[in-house]
């Protein structure tokens, strides 16, 4: 969406590029944001990924839809209706999954539906609002070209009580995400500790939302954070690979973006998947029984 | 009501559709599958895109899109149950792709871009013609018609997928054609229901439907009613009161059943003191 931009080209000269980059404050803006949402989103999505959560997480993610659209109708400002809206469909999940289970599809059959009914709601909001809405795409696919300051300030508010609660909750829920009846009998409340996460990635996804849009912060919480599983099974580094694949993919993509005309979610959603299927390729052909032993045998033969 | 022509086509090609996604969300359900068809109705979204990018007809790339990728998911997960991370990234890839098909489409046709992405998204069952509610139905029955000429051996391949295999069930090639079912059954529900919204008469009607009844059959044809009694309800009432989009009003009404079922079978009473249990424990150690 940099059509209106004077001319911009990308060169060989990587200073150059990263100058031109920089010139306009809107995109410094939209770096900075950019690199505070990968962070963040990266460290949520690593325990999301690692507890099977993905379901929720996008349902989550969906739900900054209506949360928009509900503020708007108000008059509030947006941010109010995602935090809202995020944090109480966090809750009836959370609530859902330590419910008493009757069968097996429970849990995804209320995620599904709480995210259905969500989307409903925010399609009546839509249609109650007799404005014209200029852009309705912007709220599903974001536009991270319009950031001020003043948002860069309160992300960095929030990724830091986020990386916070982590510091604080990380160990236990850890222990519990990895074996829940252990942690259970070794007196972690697991179901405290579920809860609280959820919330947290509720409030992280209405964070980042509103800078990605509704339909593609779900890309920043899953790649990054399953590529750097499929790499590494070691916490500390595959935590820290996380983050910095997360600030890369948005860094890359907002570049592309900014050189190229087309939309920043695309270019972001395209480098992610990228990663993540030559992570996977790898994985596949190391963990291969015979595929690299044979290649080993070879060079030891030479 | 009835004597309007677009109201007979959104019942006729209403009542097929929620009758299928009762159907087919019960299996979905029973085989925690939910989001394999949350991620289908995006692929949806991005198939009409590329559809209308490429001036095709928009049916046409809906449903291509949604079969290859939901064989594509059955195929990359195990016993054709795709994994959630493998899921999550596909889908995520293809919802960005989708953007890159709304930013071609806007492009290069001006004028008229927000709806059909709008339309996608959200359905308009009260903008059919009588030839796309025929079409609906007729698609819906062959559906039907598969699902339930498999239904036996899909339920026992649901259920105990490994008793089934060792019985000589052919458990993977039923759970993609379950997949492949699925896909199709968004393509067709995307048009009037919306890619978005179909989640809630796939996941809501099955959801309740198992809490009531522990007899598959029963839960089955449970789970049709209440998708087709929910979108009557939902086209009642819209019609009734026009602001309500009739999309919202379906998924608001079988959600609500869903809670009503959901409070209706929890039993507070035991789960209570359990938990006040766990909270004195917690205290104390």
């Amino acid at each position: 969406m940099a059509s209106h931009l004077p001319l911009a080209a990308l060169s060989v000269d990587l200073i150059w590029d990263f100058r031109q980059l920089t010139a306009y404050p809107f995109m410094v803006n939209a770096l900075e944001a950019g690199t505070v949402v990968a962070v963040m989103a990266g460290v949520v999505g690593w325990f999301m990924v690692l507890r099977r959560e993905t379901f929720a997480g996008h349902t989550l993610s969906v739900m900054a839809f209506p949360g928009a659209t509900f503020a708007l109708l108000l008059g509030l400002s947006a941010a109010v209706g995602y935090y809202t809206f995020c944090g109480a469909c966090a809750l009836v999940i959370g609530a859902a999954a330590s419910a008493r289970r009757r069968h097996r599809g429970e849990e995804s059959a209320v995620t599904g539906t709480v995210q259905a009914f969500g989307l409903a709601c925010g399609f009546l909001f839509l249609s109650l609002y007799q404005g014209v809405l200029a852009n309705y795409e912007n709220l599903l696919f974001g536009d991270f070209l319009g950031i001020t300051s003043g948002q860069v300030l309160t992300l960095v508010t929030v990724c830091v009580l986020t990386l916070g609660f982590f510091a604080i909750v990380g160990r236990p829920l850890l222990f519990a995400s990895v074996d829940d009846p252990v942690a259970r009998a070794s007196g972690v409340p697991v179901r405290g500790v579920s809860l609280a996460f959820m919330l947290a990635l509720g409030l992280t996804v209405a964070a980042t939302a509103q800078i990605t849009g509704a339909l593609l912060v779900f890309a920043l919480l899953v790649a990054p954070a399953a590529t750097a599983q499929l790499i590494t099974p070691r916490i500390g580094a595959s935590l820290a690979l996380t983050a910095l694949l997360g600030i890369a993919i948005t860094w890359v993509g907002l570049a592309l973006a900014y050189f190229y005309n087309y939309p920043v979610g695309f270019y972001i959603t395209a480098v992610a998947f990228g990663v993540y299927l030559v992570a996977r390729v790898a994985r596949t052909v190391i963990d291969h029984p015979t595929l690299l032993a044979r290649r080993s045998r070879a060079e030891a033969a030479a | 009501m009835f004597s309007q022509e677009f109201v007979r086509n959104a019942w006729i090609a209403g009542t097929v559709i929620a009758l299928a996604s009762g159907l087919i969300g019960y299996f979905v359900v029973l085989r925690a599958q939910v989001f394999a068809g949350d991620a289908l109705s995006h692929v949806a979204f991005t198939g009409a895109l590329a559809a209308a990018a490429a001036g095709i007809d928009i049916r046409i790339g809906l449903f291509a899109a949604t079969i290859l990728i939901a064989l594509l998911l059955g195929a990359l997960g195990e016993r054709s149950q795709a994994d959630d991370v493998t899921i999550g990234v596909t889908f995520a890839a293809i919802l960005g792709l989708g953007v890159y098909f709304l930013a071609l489409f806007s492009t290069g046709s001006g004028g008229g871009n927000g709806l059909l992405g709008a339309r996608t998204l959200f359905g308009s069952i009260f903008g059919l013609s009588a030839t796309d509610a025929l079409i609906a139905a007729l698609i819906a029955a062959g559906i039907i018609a598969i699902l339930l000429t498999v239904a036996r051996p899909l339920l026992f391949a649901s259920i105990d997928p490994t008793v089934a295999a060792a019985r000589g069930v052919p458990v993977r090639a039923l759970g993609l054609l379950l997949l492949a079912l699925l896909g199709a059954t968004t393509a067709e529900a995307t048009q009037a229901i919306g890619a978005l919204l179909l989640l809630g008469l796939l996941a809501a009607p099955a959801g309740a439907a198992q809490r009531l009844t522990a007899n598959p059959y029963h839960a089955l044809g449970l789970s049709a009613a209440i998708a087709v009694l929910s979108t009557w309800a939902g086209l009642t009432i819209s019609y009734l009161i026009p602001t309500l989009p009739p999309s919202s009003a379906i998924i608001a009404v079988a959600a609500g059943t869903y809670l009503i079922a959901f409070l209706a079978t929890s039993d507070l009473r035991h789960a209570r003191p359990r938990a006040l249990k766990t909270v004195i424990r917690g205290t104390k150690t």
